[in-house]
């Protein structure tokens, strides 16, 4: 039988490779597609609590309607956050991270 | 009544502030303003002492935190019912002889703007209730002052003496900022009534050890305001003046408000003998130092002002010798009187010379001037300690207390009493008998009644102001006591014996002379003490206004105030290197804080 | 039969996420989160989150995931070229992230809670849906109409950024 512990260590798994590709890898998509992760990890985590600490043999649905809130915000930031990206691609002609750098002193 | 005080205290400054704003081309006008509010002042004055007013009246409370206040009110009681009349009877009499003294001067509106000033500042002195209040209306004073010596502001040795007036006071008037500061910290109080409380049951207690510093630090406001030495230096050089100017704050009231405050705070030199004995010996010091400088002086108003400052130093010894406050008030009283008179009639005698002050070019004028001759010799003698006017029965008194208590002190103001009627003869001789020396003094004639007027009027009270009477209706049993101590019998007759060798000393020297047969070095150059001042500014006020301005270049400016410009812009180049541009950099900083957040929440 | 599902699906669910990761051809970075969030669905479902594991496919992997492919194709992303390291950044970064997975660990362990069996549920039968719709819409009815309001929002933000021209 999974613990919460198993699932919540797989969730941080999940957060903390999310981590490494947002402040590792050059390329803004891969960057974007770290950022999924870690809020796919968030909403793993909540499932978990939602389903091990109940009630009354009654689960707290509020973690599962946050989730489903999260779900759709996060839809709608990727889309904002790709049509910012191609807008930057359309005026910098480049995705690497590394040569947007015109904010350095 | 009270209505009558306040209107007494500010119809000058109502005056004072119309001429200022109204009358610059009325000359009329402002003479007129000025001269009204003076008459005011003397009606409002009068009633007040005929009515025996008595109490403190706090109009309002100027600063109120509780526990310390600073009222704004009026102090009537004996002492300042007496002053109030001595200060508003001579403005009037001194306001129109100025009508004759300054008619050709410009600057008309000036004069007469910084008299009014000058009557509404004394009188708040006298009427203050509290030392913080009075305190201002001492610094008012002092500025009036300074407006009146540099009326003829185009002279630099007007200029001059004008700024040496107001910055040898303030010299005084810190020693009495001090004073006032630790009376507050010992009573928790400025007013007089709290400050005067009797020893027994009052907080004099609880500043025991204190009170004689106390005592000399108000005692310093009246060495400077009232020209003792070591501050004298500044009163012959305010007779740069006007005359009218010199008679009335230089002679007999401004000065005299040192004195005045003495008698104000009387019952706390009375509980300090220390300080009472160091109050009367520079008294004592002052009053033989400028009787002998006297002597030398060849300015008809020099002459007058070191005798002014000689018998404010009998004023203070009497108030050191601390058997009454009315004892250094009845002096004076009696020499407001005389010495003004001598003044304005110095004054009518220097118009009549064409403004020729120096008295080896007058000579013979008694017979010229006959009406100024009459009034100055009643001043003259008032002066001398003649027996039976008035300057013989106040000088006479303080030195009798003084045989009594302080044997040194007596005979150091004996001999200041033999050389007074000595330079005052002198004076007379050489101005009014004898052969005109110059043609001014061949051509000189009497003043205009304008100001021949005045000086007839303010002789009766040189004469008769020192009768028993007039003490009695002047110094009620509850101003003090002025009873005759009792002295051997042979004491008065040392006071008519200096008396008489003085003047035989001085016509058998003075005859006729055609120059001063007496030349002393030393007394020429007024015992070096001017030498003595300058060095010690240039050099010990110098060096440390240097020292001032080597701290606040280097260590102010360089250290505090470009030092912490250059920390700030070190710190804000040092964190310029932190935005990289990087959008990771960024990610990365955020991260570890956020890691480091956590880490710190659960440990 | 549970435990089997649990770890089968973890192991992928983390394997894929790593290679997104590491690998370098943006194309099989989002296959690998595909699949990613399929396995993160089916782990949905063993916790008995069935409404939230089917979003998860529909939105997520069916939706987001899509309009990725979208653009990299519209940016015509070839393979990253391979630049220096930056030595500072990934010593930095790894830190980060190992700091935070041994705070994650310390926490797990410090408390027994978390070392529960799975718990039953009272009503084993129920549907998931319908008591979620119930919470939602019962509960948090506003905040339901307010994400109506904020789709509509980036949508319209969507349009406006993607102009040729930014007038």
């Amino acid at each position: 039988m999974p613990t919460l512990a198993n699932y919540l260590i797989a969730s941080g798994l999940l957060f903390a490779i999310g981590l490494g590709g947002v402040m590792l890898r050059r390329s803004i998509i891969v960057i974007f597609m770290g950022l999924e992760m870690m809020l796919n990890a968030a909403n793993l985590s909540l499932v978990a609590f939602s389903r091990y600490g109940l009630v009354n043999g009654h689960q707290n649905y509020d973690a599962q309607v946050l989730v489903f809130f999260i779900i759709t915000v996060a839809a709608a930031e990727v889309a904002v956050g790709l049509a910012i990206i191609v807008s930057l691609y359309r005026a910098r002609q480049t995705t690497h991270v590394e040569d947007l750098d015109t904010l350095k002193f | 009544m009270i209505t009558v005080a306040w209107i007494t205290l500010t119809a000058p400054l109502v005056a004072a502030a119309l001429i200022l704003l109204v009358t610059r081309t009325n000359k009329p006008l402002a003479a007129g303003l000025a001269i009204l509010s003076s008459l005011i002042s003397a009606v409002g004055g009068w009633a007040i002492f005929l009515s025996k007013t008595t109490g403190e009246f706090t109009a309002f409370n100027w600063v109120d935190l509780g526990d310390f206040t600073i009222p704004v009110g009026l102090a009537l009681d004996p002492l300042s019912r007496t002053m109030l009349v001595i200060v508003t009877s001579i403005s009037p009499l001194v306001f129109i002889f100025s009508l004759g003294y300054m008619k050709k001067e410009e600057g008309y509106w000036r004069y007469f703007a910084g008299l009014a000033l000058f009557l509404f500042s004394m009188l708040g002195i006298v009427l203050a209730n509290n030392l913080v209040m009075m305190y201002i209306f001492w610094e008012l004073v002092g500025v009036s002052s300074y407006i009146l010596i540099g009326h003829y502001f185009q002279k630099d040795s007007a200029a001059d003496a004008a700024k040496q007036a107001f910055l040898v006071n303030r010299i005084g008037d810190f020693g009495f900022m001090l004073g006032i500061l630790l009376l507050w910290l010992a009573t928790g109080s400025t007013t007089f009534s709290l400050v005067n409380a009797p020893n027994d049951s009052g907080p004099l207690h609880s500043i025991h050890l204190l009170l004689p510093v106390a005592v000399i630090l108000f005692f310093c406001g009246t060495v400077g305001k009232s020209a003792q030495f070591p501050l004298h230096v500044w009163l012959p050089n305010s007779m740069e003046g006007p005359t009218p100017v010199s008679s009335l704050l230089h002679a007999a009231t401004m000065v005299a408000a040192g004195v005045f405050l003495l008698a104000r705070i009387f019952p706390l030199v009375e509980a300090s003998p220390v300080a009472a004995d160091i109050i009367a010996w520079i008294g004592a010091i002052t009053a033989l130092g400028a009787g002998i400088l006297a002597i030398g002086q060849d300015d008809i108003k020099r002459i007058l002002a070191y005798s002014t400052i000689s018998q404010l130093g009998y004023m203070v010894t009497g108030a050191g010798l601390a058997f009454s406050a009315a004892l250094p008030m009845f002096h004076l009283f009696t020499h407001a009187f005389f010495k003004c008179l001598l003044f304005l009639s110095a004054g009518s005698v220097i118009i009549g010379m064409h403004h020729e002050q120096d008295i080896w070019k007058m000579g013979g004028l008694k017979n010229k001037m006959p009406l100024t001759f009459l009034a100055y010799m009643a001043g003259m003698l008032a002066l001398s300690g003649c027996p039976g006017l008035s300057g013989y029965f106040s000088k006479d008194l303080i030195m009798s207390y003084a045989w009594e208590s302080h044997r040194a002190i007596f005979w150091v103001v004996v001999v200041a009493a033999g050389l007074t009627p000595f330079y005052m003869a002198r004076q007379a001789l050489v101005v009014f008998f004898g052969t005109p020396r110059s043609d001014h003094a061949k051509h000189a004639q009497e003043s205009p009644a304008v100001m021949v007027v005045p000086l007839l009027i303010l002789a009766i009270p040189a004469v008769i102001a020192g009768w028993p009477l007039f003490q009695h209706i002047f110094f009620p049993p509850d101003f003090g006591s002025l009873e005759e101590p009792h002295v051997p019998f042979f004491v008065p007759y040392i006071f008519l014996s200096a008396f008489v060798l003085g003047i035989a000393l001085a016509v058998a020297i003075y005859r006729n002379p055609l120059n001063d047969p007496l030349r002393i070095p030393i007394l020429q150059h007024r015992f070096y003490i001017d030498a003595v001042y300058d060095w010690a500014v240039a050099n010990i006020q110098g060096g440390f206004a240097r020292l001032c301005s080597f701290l606040d270049r280097w260590f102010i400016n360089g250290v505090l105030v470009q030092g912490t410009a250059t920390v700030v812009w070190t710190l804000g180049f040092a964190l310029r290197f932190l935005q990289l541009g990087n959008l990771q950099a960024y990610a990365l900083f955020f991260g570890a804080g956020v890691v480091g957040l956590i880490y710190l929440l659960l440990r | 039969m549970l435990t089997a599902a649990f770890w089968f699906f973890a192991t992928l669910m983390v394997a894929f996420g790593l290679s997104v990761v590491l690998l370098r051809n943006p194309v099989s970075c989002a296959m690998c989160l595909v699949m990613s969030f399929i396995s993160l669905a089916a782990l949905f479902i063993t916790l008995d989150a069935t409404f939230i594991g089917i979003i998860q496919v529909l939105v997520y992997a069916g939706a987001v995931m899509v309009l990725f492919l979208f653009i990299i194709m519209l940016l015509d992303l070839r393979t990253e070229e391979s630049r220096r390291l930056n030595f500072g950044a990934t010593i930095g970064g790894t830190l980060v992230v190992a700091a935070f997975l041994s705070i994650l660990l310390r926490v797990i362990s410090s408390d027994h809670a978390f070392s529960q069996p799975l718990p039953a549920l009272a009503d084993p039968g129920a549907s998931d849906v319908r008591l979620v719709g119930m919470e939602l819409f019962h509960n948090y009815a506003l905040p339901f109409e307010v994400v109506g309001v904020l789709l509509l929002v980036a949508t319209v933000g969507v349009i406006v950024l993607s102009r040729k021209s930014l007038r």
